[in-house]
């Protein structure tokens, strides 16, 4: 990663479930607390089996008293990060980085559209919070599936009444963003995050209204795709290779762990670097990155296979072995 | 990370001057941050991260197209919020790509920038630095810039001047200054040093510039707005015209002006000028006054800069810390006090309850 992470130790202080499946958990730094700007994630210390790995979870601001707050939704085809989470109790010492930010407010603009699905309401919520304090012109739509899943939405209600619409897919209410991002101002900003569906939606959506697309800012950690996760091959004829990709596994770490000689960088889906060519797929390909164009995506001749993968048996890869 | 340099961070800090500021890149170092400054195609004077986001080289070493920096190693571009607008080689953008943009207010002739959280950036919070402005008092100035010292130690050098008396013996010293007592008071973000010569005899630099003969009231209130500004409100009138109960019409009246960026811990940025309501139309009176601060060695400002540098190198070898004291340091104790404040402000609110989610 180009940013040096800085580590420090820290105990749970307490945890409540926000849902049936997305929990709060207080996190109390013991070497230092540094007030997370709205936007900031931290990087959690986790253990997958017996073995160590970093996890991003988005700051629920603002934290006022000194603690870290993330919401962590368990995920069924988890790679691990989650599960780990959900079992800390308070006490547990875990390590966590200094925040940092990746998905800053820009201030001073004459309108904000804050869009929102499922967890991603994560740092939605702190942008929400800090531009009501600002005195900013924003509205939050809110996107969840049940009632119940929407997390952190009362709290939200409390903070910033009318500011928040609410949909709830089971009720049959949907954002219309077209319609939204043609309401909003034409200097102002939009911010999303959500499952990459609703990301790709307000990313044509913003094109097609011809705003400059710096305008529209996003952050994804690149673990949600338009189909579902399952065990693959990938094959690799240049090495003779064929390795099994788990459900809970990234088939950049399935590559890496059968030591095939990869680079990379953000392993969420922006840079591009771990891309490979596809020679040949048996199956669907479900491009979860953000570095592809939509034209790229769809002549699927390569994929970034930190957060990419495939519905069906196979897929056909080359290496830059040669 | 607590921030251990002492320079507070949500403050305006001079910049530039105005004029030097103009459709062309300009690299600035302000509180340890790399700035490139430029101004936008409506005027507008823009700062950014003076630091490439991808390979971080140095902006200012590209160029500038439209109200955008093109980066001069790989073209990345950015806008005028920092946002990169542009990637090589590729259909979208990373949406991490970006580099900060700096707040900034052109006033009083001067770019100000706020190298803190920009969205506790007001512009009412500018120190008031009118005198400048160039319509009621006459002066042109100039700028040190990467002036080897840390910029409190010309913050002191303003807020006591009985230096003047052997730094600028020569002009402006006399000794009167060590005579006469001196009034300190303060308020939340300024500190004032007040003196009061009566009946004495004028210092050269005041006789010439009153042209009249005989004895003279003089007068230096000298006021600190933290954190950046010393305004020095100077002159002489003939002895028991009035001018200490405030009737000034038979002297002669200037001001210094101080306005000072840190640049490192160790160096800072002075932007100064002298100006003054008396032949406000005499520009070859400007210019001699110019001379008489800054010429080549030889002026009044000159004699400060060789003693604020040598006394930056003592301090860097010398282990004791914090300095000794006089009674004439009120001033400027006040002046550090009010810093310290804002600094303890600045520590406590990024580091304890009270900072909510800036």
């Amino acid at each position: 990663m180009a940013e040096r992470i800085e580590w420090g130790e820290a105990v749970i202080a307490a945890t409540r479930d926000l849902s049936a499946d997305i929990r709060l958990i207080e996190i109390a730094p013991t070497s230092g607390f540094v007030p997370p700007s709205p936007g900031s994630h931290i990087n959690v210390g986790v253990l997958i089996g017996d073995r160590s790995d970093v996890r991003c979870y988005s700051i629920v601001g603002p934290c006022g008293d000194g603690l870290y707050r993330i919401a962590v939704k368990r995920l069924k085809h988890s790679r691990g990060g989650s599960a780990y989470v959900w079992r800390l109790q308070p006490g547990a010492r875990v390590s966590v980085s200094a925040p940092s930010n990746h998905f800053e407010l820009g201030p001073g603009r004459p309108e904000y559209l804050l869009l929102a699905g499922g967890i991603g309401i994560t740092p939605i919520f702190s942008h929400a919070l800090a531009l009501k304090r600002a005195g900013a012109r924003f509205r939050l739509l809110y996107a969840c599936h049940g009632r119940s899943d929407a997390a952190l939405a009362s709290e939200l209600e409390a903070e910033i009444g009318g500011a928040l619409a609410l949909f709830v897919a089971e009720e049959g209410t949907r954002v219309d963003i077209p319609a939204e991002i043609a309401r909003l101002d034409p200097s102002g900003e939009c911010y999303v995050c959500g499952p990459i569906g609703m990301l790709d939606d307000a990313k044509k959506a913003w094109r097609e209204s011809g705003r400059p697309i710096e305008r529209l800012r996003f952050e994804t950690f690149g673990n949600s795709g338009r189909l579902p996760s399952v065990a693959f091959t990938a094959r690799i004829p240049r090495l003779g290779r064929d390795v099994q990709v788990g459900a809970n596994q990234t088939l950049l770490e399935a590559l890496e762990a059968a030591g095939v000689e990869m680079i990379f960088d953000c392993r969420r889906g922006e840079c591009g670097l771990c891309a490979l060519p596809i020679l040949a797929v048996d199956g669907a390909i479900d491009h979860r990155d953000v570095f592809f164009s939509d034209a790229e995506k769809a002549a699927n001749a390569r994929l970034c296979t930190c957060v990419s993968r495939i519905y069906g048996n196979s897929i056909t890869l080359d290496t830059a072995d040669r | 990370m607590t921030d251990a340099k002492p320079f507070p961070l949500n403050a305006w800090y001079p910049a530039a001057w105005g004029t030097e500021i103009d459709r062309i890149l300009r690299a600035r170092t302000i509180c340890d941050k790399d700035i490139v400054l430029f101004r936008r195609t409506d005027g507008v004077v823009a700062a950014l991260e003076d630091a490439c986001w991808h390979r971080l080289l140095p902006l200012s070493l590209g160029r500038l197209v439209g109200d955008q920096v093109v980066c001069g190693y790989h073209g990345l571009v950015f806008n005028t919020a920092g946002r990169c607008t542009h990637m090589p080689a590729q259909q979208t953008i990373n949406p991490s790509a970006c580099v900060r943009a700096y707040p900034t207010v052109e006033k009083h002739r001067l770019v100000w920038v706020w190298p803190g959280d920009p969205a506790l950036a007001d512009p009412a919070l500018l120190p008031d630095f009118h005198w400048n402005d160039g319509d009621e008092w006459k002066g042109e100035g100039g700028t040190f810039y990467s002036l080897k010292c840390d910029w409190r130690l010309v913050v002191d050098n303003l807020m006591d001047l009985t230096h003047e008396t052997y730094v600028h013996s020569d002009s402006i010293g006399h000794d009167a200054i060590l005579d006469t007592p001196f009034d300190v008071t303060h308020t939340d973000k300024t500190a004032t040093m007040t003196r009061w010569m009566i009946e004495i005899d004028p210092p050269p630099f005041w006789a010439k510039q009153l042209g009249k003969p005989g004895k003279v009231d003089r007068w230096q209130i000298v006021t600190f707005e933290a954190p950046a500004v010393v305004i020095g409100d100077v002159g002489v009138a003939p002895a028991g015209t009035g001018a200490p109960r405030g009737d000034r019409s038979q002297g002669v009246n200037g001001a210094f002006l101080a306005a000072i960026a840190p640049e490192t811990e160790t160096s800072c940025h002075y932007f100064w000028n002298f100006v003054r309501t008396f032949r406000t139309d005499d520009e070859e009176l400007s210019r001699a006054l110019q001379r008489a601060h800054v010429n080549d060695g030889k002026g009044v400002y000159d004699q400060d800069h060789v003693v604020l540098e040598a006394q930056q190198r003592a301090i860097g070898r010398h282990p004791r810390q914090p300095f000794y004291n006089l009674n004439i340091d009120a001033g400027a104790l006040w002046a550090r006090r009010i810093l310290d404040r804002m600094l303890e402000r600045e520590r406590t609110a990024s580091s304890g309850p009270a900072r909510a989610a800036e």
